[in-house]
Parts: C-alpha cells; structure tokens; sequence
C-alpha cells in the first residue's frame, strides 16, 4: 500500500469540485465512454434510449470510480512523476481519505445503478472491469512487474462488452474480439509511451518493460504484440461480423498502425527528445482506436 | 500536528469552497431525480 506521506489541503480547505472531476481521468474516460457506446450501438436488439445513456453514465462512473481509486493508491507513485505530480493527491489539494470514500462510493453506485436499470450481466462485467483495474493492475501488478499493463489492459477493454451486454444481455464473439483489440493494443500503446517517459517511469520506480528490460526489449515487444492485434482486428471481416467498409477501413488503420510499429521495433533512438516513431505509434494508436471503433458502427448501422 | 486557526481569508476561502461544492451537489442530485423519474417511465414501457 501507498505510505508516503502526502500533504493535507492547507488550512483545512475542503477539496474543490473541479479535483474531484479530475481525480476520474475525464481524458481516459473519453476512451472507455466511446468504447462502451460503440458496443452498445453495433450490438443486436433494441434498448430504450433512456437505459442506453444510464448505461453509458455507469460506464462512465464505473470507468472514473476506478481512476480514483487508482490515484488513492497510488499518491506516492504519482508524486515522484513529472508527468502526474500535479494531481489532486499529490500536489495536497485534497485528503486521501476523500479520493477513497468518493472512488467506493462513485463505484458502488455505477453498479447498482446499473443492474438495476439495465441488467444484471451489465453490472457484472462493470464490477469485475472496476476490481480488476484497481486490484489486479494497481494493487498486484504496477509495481511488481513489467507484465503490468499488459495484464491490466484488460481492464481498460471491458466497456465495449458492457456496452454489448446491456443491450443483450449476452456476451457474444464480436464483442469478445472487440475486448481482445483493446487488450493487444494497450502494450504497443503504453510502451510507446513508456519509451519516451522512461525517467519518469524509472524516477517513481515503476518496474515498466522499458525500466526493467531496456529500450531494445521494449520496442521488440511493442512490434511483436502489434502482429496479433492486426489480425484480431481485421478478424470481424473474414468471420462476417462485420461488412466490407470496416474491412476496408481495418486493412488501412492496420497497415499504418503495422509500420509505425516496425519503425519502433527496429529503432536504435536512446534520446527520449530525439523519439520521433515512438511518439509518432503513440498517438496514432489513439487515433486508431477511435477510428475502428468508429468506422465498426458506421459499417454495423449501414448494414443493419 | 494541530493545525492553526484559520484566518478571515482562510475562513472566507472555506466558505466559497463549500458554497461551489453544495452547487455542484445539488446540481447532480437533480440531475439524478430527472433521471430516475425517466428511467422509471422507460421501464414501464
């Protein structure tokens, strides 16, 4: 557990509004909200749009409660990072012990919310998605191994099966190859990432592949987890899931995604200032992700 | 360590905390009344 001592808000000063919105990541939660809703919206079946949007909410709720509840954790770890030392936690703008109650709280109340206005599947998935994210990632794995986001990506793949479930109360293959994306693409994303940041990483002593194994190691297995991610996203095609403008479309996004992580693969750049193709997959990784999913419901409606 | 006794400024910087918190509070309970009244109509249908 997280020991260091963080400082208390000055003069007693109650933690304003606007630190409680950040201690959700809005910026991540755009990510998860829009994978949750293009589940939901290529998934069979018909949903009030009423539920639809309380689904999307409790995703959203669920996805902030475990962001906080992340930052709780990790206050110490954030503190030493260039990158997050002006959080809430860390920068003493609110007490701990309020990030705790409001990530419980905010969590708890996006699950019951959700089985009872959705369905009990929905909830479910949203649970296991909040306790694999704040246990399994930050608690067990961050700081033990450089496996760290590779086994919590998961958590970061769920929505678009809750998305699904809610609308059919089912989990079926396409949703499943749509957690399986998210899943491949998070270790080229966050070693990207992780390579130009790496004094960061380092400073905070986080054991992240680029820390523990060095740049090489890093890269070779940034470019090695894109080879399956490719074929699970081009997979919707072939199998009939999905129609010939998301397989056009996928063909394309992959190929891009595809070279960019062969030039990570094979660059020999140590100058965190000078890593261009990293920065580059990083944020096309982003784009990409948005764009698939995106271009998954155009196909899926137009075809519907 | 006790913390010292807040000053007019502090007390008036405390104030407008809670006063902007209780908005925002009330903001989204009413929020969460609209939305419980529509989710309830959604069910029924």
């Amino acid at each position: 557990m997280a020991t260091a001592p963080i400082d208390a808000p000055a003069a007693g000063l109650p933690a304003d509004w606007r630190d409680f919105w950040a201690l959700t990541k809005p910026r991540v939660m755009t990510l998860v909200v829009f994978t949750g809703l293009c589940g939901l919206l290529i998934a069979p079946g018909h949903i009030h749009p009423v539920l639809a949007f309380t689904a999307i909410l409790c995703i959203a709720m669920g996805a902030g409660a475990a962001a906080a509840l992340n930052q709780w954790y990790e206050a110490d770890l954030d503190a030493k990072m260039k990158r997050t030392r002006n959080r809430p936690l860390p920068a003493g703008r609110m007490e701990r012990q309020a990030a705790l109650h409001f990530g419980v709280g905010l969590g708890a109340f996006s699950v019951v919310l959700m089985g009872l206005a959705v369905n009990l599947l929905a909830a479910a998935i949203l649970t296991v998605s909040i306790l694999f994210y704040v246990l399994i990632y930050t608690v067990w794995l961050k700081r033990r191994t450089p496996q760290n986001i590779v086994i919590g990506g998961a958590a970061g793949a769920f929505p678009a099966l809750i998305g699904w479930a809610a609308v059919t109360g089912r989990v079926e293959l396409l949703p499943v190859l749509l957690f399986l994306l998210v899943f491949l693409w998070t270790p080229p994303h966050f070693w990207a990432l992780s390579l130009f940041v790496n004094s960061d990483y380092a400073a905070a002593g986080v054991p992240m592949m680029s820390v523990v194994a060095g740049t090489r190691a890093t890269r070779l297995q940034a470019f090695l987890y894109t080879l399956p991610m490719v074929a699970v996203a081009i997979l919707p095609w072939p199998l009939g899931l999905a129609g010939p403008i998301y397989g056009v479309a996928a063909v394309g996004l992959n190929a891009i995604f595809l070279m960019l992580a062969i030039r990570v693969g094979f660059s020999r750049e140590e100058d965190p200032a000078l890593m261009k193709a990293e920065r580059r997959l990083f944020a096309y990784s982003i784009l990409y992700l948005f764009a698939s999913f995106g271009v998954l419901v155009v196909d899926r409606l137009w075809f519907a | 360590m006790a913390r010292p006794d807040p000053t007019p400024a502090d007390d008036e910087a405390i104030r407008k905390r809670q006063r902007s918190r209780s908005i925002v509070t009330a903001l989204i309970l009413f929020a969460l009344v609209v939305l419980f009244y529509a989710i309830s109509i959604a069910k029924m249908l």
